[in-house]
């Protein structure tokens, strides 16, 4: 049986949103994928050495907030400063807590599976990034590198 | 009591580990050779079923006790 692929872009930079791609192509290769993440825009915050990624309770009314803060916290709240660290913080408690794994752990399990990571060359100049400041196990490429890998994938996913 | 060559400990961890950690364990053993796995994931019940399916490795066994699942996987040949 020829491998199957899976081919997913990643956009998001926030640490709850670095889950699904690096879940899916981890769990994706364990089965038997060939498994290529394409890295777009603040998708690149995932590709970096140093991780620092939080996640805001700002204009996301569908995060769960401790003692139902959620209910009584006016929106305007969510902006105070110190809110996001906060509820980066509770999040990466809560993660270690229920045996979740952490992104570090996800993307290595993903690096040592064979996973295909790529870099948006054109994300990288836009936000004058620095290829040093990303790991060293990723290609950089474009849409047409990302089309060479998807043009032929039986799963594609935008996240 | 069922017969297994090595046994993975995943209790404790949550999606997707225990598959990943099973799919390491089982790259050290032979065709054949039997993985016992602890979970204590809930979602390992139908997870396991389908990476059995997907991957050929055989599901022997799946089973419940109090709150823990444990699970017989046969390395394919």
């Amino acid at each position: 049986m020829a491998d199957k692929k899976l081919a997913i872009i990643a956009t998001k930079g926030t640490l709850d949103w670095a889950y699904p791609p690096f879940i899916l192509a981890s769990t994706a290769s364990a089965l038997g994928y060939q498994t290529c993440i394409f890295f777009t825009f603040y998708g690149l915050q995932l590709i970096k050495k140093q991780l620092d990624l939080k996640v805001s309770p700002l204009g996301n009314p569908g995060m769960p907030m401790p003692m139902g803060m959620n209910k009584w916290f006016p929106v305007l709240g969510t902006t105070i400063p110190g809110m996001e660290s906060m509820m980066t913080t509770m999040m990466k408690q809560k993660i270690k807590a229920k045996g979740v794994a952490t992104i570090e752990e996800l993307r290595d399990l993903c690096i040592e599976a064979d996973v295909r990571l790529v870099g948006c060359q054109m994300t990288i100049d836009l936000f004058d990034m620095n290829r040093d400041d990303l790991i060293d196990n990723i290609e950089l490429g474009g849409a047409a590198t990302f089309f060479e890998f998807a043009g032929d994938a039986d799963v594609t996913l935008f996240i | 009591m069922s017969e297994y060559d090595q046994e993975l400990d995943a209790r404790g961890l949550n999606c997707p580990l225990p598959i990943l950690r099973a799919k390491k364990a089982l790259n050290d053993l032979s065709a054949g050779q039997v993985l016992r796995i602890l979970a204590t994931d809930p979602g390992s019940v139908k997870d396991f079923e389908a990476f059995a399916q997907q991957t050929g490795n055989e599901l022997l066994e799946s089973g419940e006790n109090e709150g823990e699942f444990h699970f017989l996987l046969r390395k394919s040949g």
